[in-house]
């Protein structure tokens, strides 16, 4: 459809008619996927808030770019998929796709109900185009023509001079479909941010986890999810299972995560035994859990300055490379006569290299060590600020020293230490692992699926249709005691015309003798 | 077979693919030198061979189109490129499967395997192109980019046969990255079409109306090299769609959500909305034709990078694939 560069005609109604026309032509849809295109470049490159993989990135960028970083942030270039402008493109195509495409539907129904049109005057200008000489009845050629093309599944209209087929309706059949479940899978990708959410909560060998959102270490709700009504379910991890590549090139590599779990799916229920993989979650109603990491958490009792044991647990260390080396912190609030604060790795084969630092070599416990320095004074919990787990404040807490070096030592398993000055004494107990999950429910996922299958059925059908016409044409006069037959087919897709399908019409006319063919339009080689 | 001599023959197959595979691209870059030349040397060289040779041809028919034709004789470079492509991608497979058995798997885990697979991809859909396309002048490009692929894989990107980290062990694996795999195969043939096509228009449109010499006036027609363009992006096209579907629904299995704007996921999404305005620029006034096949070529190189530059540049949770 051509639109004309400005509105004819004056008035309210020309202008917003002209730019209805602008905004649903294909020359706009072009374009606005080109803008779609290039929106979505800024958010793989730039750091991005939403995305779950480096939740510091931000920060950092920011940090290092101080200029540059609170303008980027300002224009959304942060959180680019749900950014203004970026909603703005694709809600632009959205509309513009539907003005384009319902009518297109509209005018597909009218077709298809009416006749096959009447064949243009000059057949030879078309795609394809065949002469051909009758020796018998008009009407028994024609016929044959009819019955060979309805074989065909073409709709067929004889009448006194020529036959008309048409066939193919299902390409835009497809195009519809492909285009409205664009709408529909949108929509169900609104919903699921809309209705659901996301959660990520770390669990220790041993410990247990209650769906309820004080519960999560991390939950991202969607504006409008009720999360006092999340599935009330309880997990407890019994094991925790690792298995590493032992030798060769890619050895530490990992091989299979296990998490055994016991699961309540109801409160009161019957209690269930079921192993959570990577890539088999674990589903209760609509919410599912899924292994997305794992990783240590040393056993350690403490003792403070009065003798009295404080405290008795695993502590997660947070993994900082693929041999799971891991970083944490131990804090004792309950210590007495000052609070106690722990720093330091844990290694699960360790490696005290003087070059590079502690590290760890291997990924399974083979020579695991804790490696701790120790503060005293104020963990600043009591402001009830909220704090990393895998962080001390400091402002308030004194390191440990021996002489003029930090206290620092490095535990097996069963070792303790004890603080200078009878601060208090921490003893490495053992080593549990990890687990973590992500939890989510996203009630939108059915229907998004429900549309990615049509789109894809549609897309196929589409583009594998050829939507075209045949017209078969007997001269009124006969010339030399034969008529002339004129056959022709006219695509009504990019692709062109199916081969040899007038071929096979032509053959199958009785007493029909090809009488040379026009070349088509661009000779192919070969 | 044990799996060390497997992986082993594996390796010294894709060596040999690589060999004859270059092999095959001289051959054809031979051919297309010789078909640069002006249509005067040209002709006197076809009667030289008429005459001289044992088959006298006939004399070629006045028809335009037959022009562009060359006689069997000059032909034959073309037929050895094509037979050394073929037994090339023979040796190719063989090296993929071999790979394949060693690691019990899928063979495609790791940027290595991928590239190897990938580069198969592209080589059969270029001789199941020739099998009914116009379509040897692309061979020389495409080639091309397959050998320096195969090259960089050996060398920069290769990894060991074994197995899988416990993220990349599910079947969806071996499906989403199959239909990748195909579909960017398809798409390799597509932008070579696209960009002969481009070139030819250019000389079309700077020589308008006379005879056009040099590499790009002995291309096919531009038509036909569109139409080639057009065919594959319309097959690869439903096939990428199919394969981010099921990134899609295996991300959903493993991460829990099925789509997050991942740097490859985005740079897939990138790519098939740059496919799909290309689609559309088909039938769009003033977009049809030289505008569009930019569009085709910005969406290979979006499949380009989303391959090379977000495993090797950025940071996401698919850069575990091992470089
Ligand atoms: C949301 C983004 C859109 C996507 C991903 C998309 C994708 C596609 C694809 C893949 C095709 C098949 C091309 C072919 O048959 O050759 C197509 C065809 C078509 N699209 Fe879209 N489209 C979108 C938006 C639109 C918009 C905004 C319009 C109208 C303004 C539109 C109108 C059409 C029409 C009319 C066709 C049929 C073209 C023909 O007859 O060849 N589409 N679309």
């Amino acid at each position: 459809m051509a639109v004309p560069r400005r509105p004819t005609g004056g008035g309210a109604t020309a202008w917003a008619r002209w730019a209805w026309r602008t905004l649903t032509s294909m020359r706009t849809a072009v374009l606005l996927l080109l803008a779609l295109a290039l929106a979505a470049v800024p958010g793989s490159l730039l750091p991005q808030r939403g995305v779950a993989f480096d939740p510091g990135a931000v920060t950092r960028f920011n940090r290092d770019n101080p200029t540059l970083g609170p303008w980027l942030d300002r224009l959304g270039f942060f959180e680019v998929y749900s950014s203004p402008w970026f909603a703005a493109i694709y809600l632009l195509l959205m509309v513009s796709m539907t003005g384009c495409v319902l009518p297109r539907a509209a005018r597909l129904w009218e077709s298809a109900r009416a006749e096959p049109p009447r064949a243009p005057t000059n057949l030879a200008r078309l795609d394809d185009h065949r002469r051909a000489t009758v020796t018998v009845e008009r009407a028994q050629v024609l016929q044959a023509a009819a019955v060979h093309l309805r074989a065909r599944r073409f709709r067929v209209v004889v009448d006194e001079h020529s036959v008309r087929a048409e066939k193919g309706y299902l390409r835009e059949v497809g195009n519809l479909v492909f285009h409205l479940s664009l709408l529909v899978l949108l929509f169900g990708v609104a919903i699921g941010s809309l209705f659901g959410f996301e959660g990520r909560v770390i669990v220790v060998e041993g410990a247990s986890f209650t769906n309820t959102r004080l519960q999560y270490d991390e939950f991202t709700p969607g504006p409008l999810t009720d999360a006092e009504a999340l599935t009330p379910f309880s997990l407890t991890l019994d094991d925790f299972t690792a298995e590493f590549e032992t030798s060769g090139p890619q050895r530490g590599s990992a091989r299979d995560f296990q998490a055994d779990v016991t699961v309540l799916r109801t409160p009161g229920g019957a209690s269930e035994a079921v192993t959570v993989k990577v890539n088999h979650p674990l589903r209760v109603e609509g919410t599912k859990v899924f292994l997305t990491g794992n990783g240590y958490a040393p056993v350690v009792s403490v003792r403070d300055g009065r003798g009295q044991t404080v405290f008795t647990g695993p502590v997660v260390f947070a993994p900082v490379d693929g041999n799971l080396s891991s970083e944490g912190v131990i804090k004792i609030p309950d210590a007495q006569p000052t609070q106690l604060g722990f720093e330091g790795f844990f290694l699960p084969t360790a490696s005290i290299d003087p070059q590079v630092g502690p590290r760890s070599l291997y990924p399974d416990l083979l020579d695991p060590q804790l490696l701790l320095t120790a503060y005293t004074g104020d963990l600043g919990l009591a402001d009830g600020a909220p704090q990393s787990v895998f962080r001390l404040d400091k402002s308030d807490l004194t390191q440990v020293m021996t002489g003029d070096e930090p206290f620092a030592r490095a535990l097996a398993p069963g070792e303790s230490m004890t603080l200078p000055d009878g601060q208090g004494t921490l003893t490495f107990e053992s080593v549990s692992r990890f687990a973590n999950f992500q939890i989510a429910q996203d009630p939108g996922k059915e229907t998004a699926l429900a549309a990615a299958v049509a789109l894809l059925l549609g897309l196929t059908v589409s583009l594998a249709v050829r939507r075209r016409r045949i017209w078969i044409r007997v001269t009124d006069t006969p010339t030399g005691g034969a008529f002339t037959l004129e056959a022709a087919t006219y695509a009504l897709t990019r692709r062109g015309p199916v081969p040899d399908e007038l071929s096979s019409v032509l053959a199958a006319l009785p007493g029909t003798e090809p009488a040379g063919t026009d070349p088509s339009p661009h000779d192919r080689e070969d | 077979m044990p799996t060390p001599l497997l992986a082993e023959l594996s390796d010294r197959l894709i060596y040999s693919a690589i060999a004859v595979y270059a092999l095959a691209m001289l051959t054809y870059a031979y051919q297309a030198a010789r078909r640069s030349q002006s249509p005067a040397q040209r002709s006197r060289l076809v009667e030289a061979v008429a005459v001289g040779g044992p088959s006298a041809s006939p004399a070629p028919p006045p028809n335009p189109a037959a022009v562009s034709r060359p006689a069997p004789a000059a032909r034959r470079p073309e037929r050895i490129a094509a037979a050394l492509t073929t037994l090339a991608f023979v040796l190719h497979l063989a090296g993929v499967l071999a790979r394949g058995l060693a690691a019990s798997r899928a063979p495609w885990g790791n940027m290595y395997e991928f590239t190897t697979a990938a580069t198969l991809a592209a080589t059969a859909a270029y001789l199941v192109f020739l099998r009914r396309q116009p379509v040897r002048d692309l061979g020389v490009w495409i080639l091309a980019l397959v050998t320096l692929s195969l090259g960089l894989a050996v060398t920069v990107l290769y990894t060991p046969a074994g197995d899988l980290v416990p993220a990349l062990n599910s079947y969806w694996l071996v499906i989403h990255v199959a239909a990748a795999i195909i579909a960017g195969g398809v798409f390799t043939v597509g932008a070579a079409a696209t960009a002969l096509y481009l070139l030819r228009r250019r000389a079309d449109a700077r020589d308008a109306g006379v005879a056009v010499a040099g590499y790009a006036g002995r291309l096919p027609a531009a038509r036909t090299l569109e139409d080639i363009a057009h065919t594959a992006h319309l097959f690869a096209f439903p096939v990428w769609t199919f394969a981010v579907l099921a990134g899609a629904i295996w991300a959903e299995d493993s991460w829990g959500r099925y789509w997050g704007w991942d740097p490859k996921e985005t740079w897939a999404f990138i790519t098939w909305v740059l496919y799909a305005a290309y689609l559309h620029a088909q039938s769009t006034a003033g977009w049809r034709g030289t505008k569009a096949g930019w569009l085709a070529l910005a969406g290979y190189a979006a499949f380009l990078f989303n391959f090379v530059g977000v495993n090797l540049f950025i940071n996401g949770l698919h850069s575990y694939a091992g470089v």
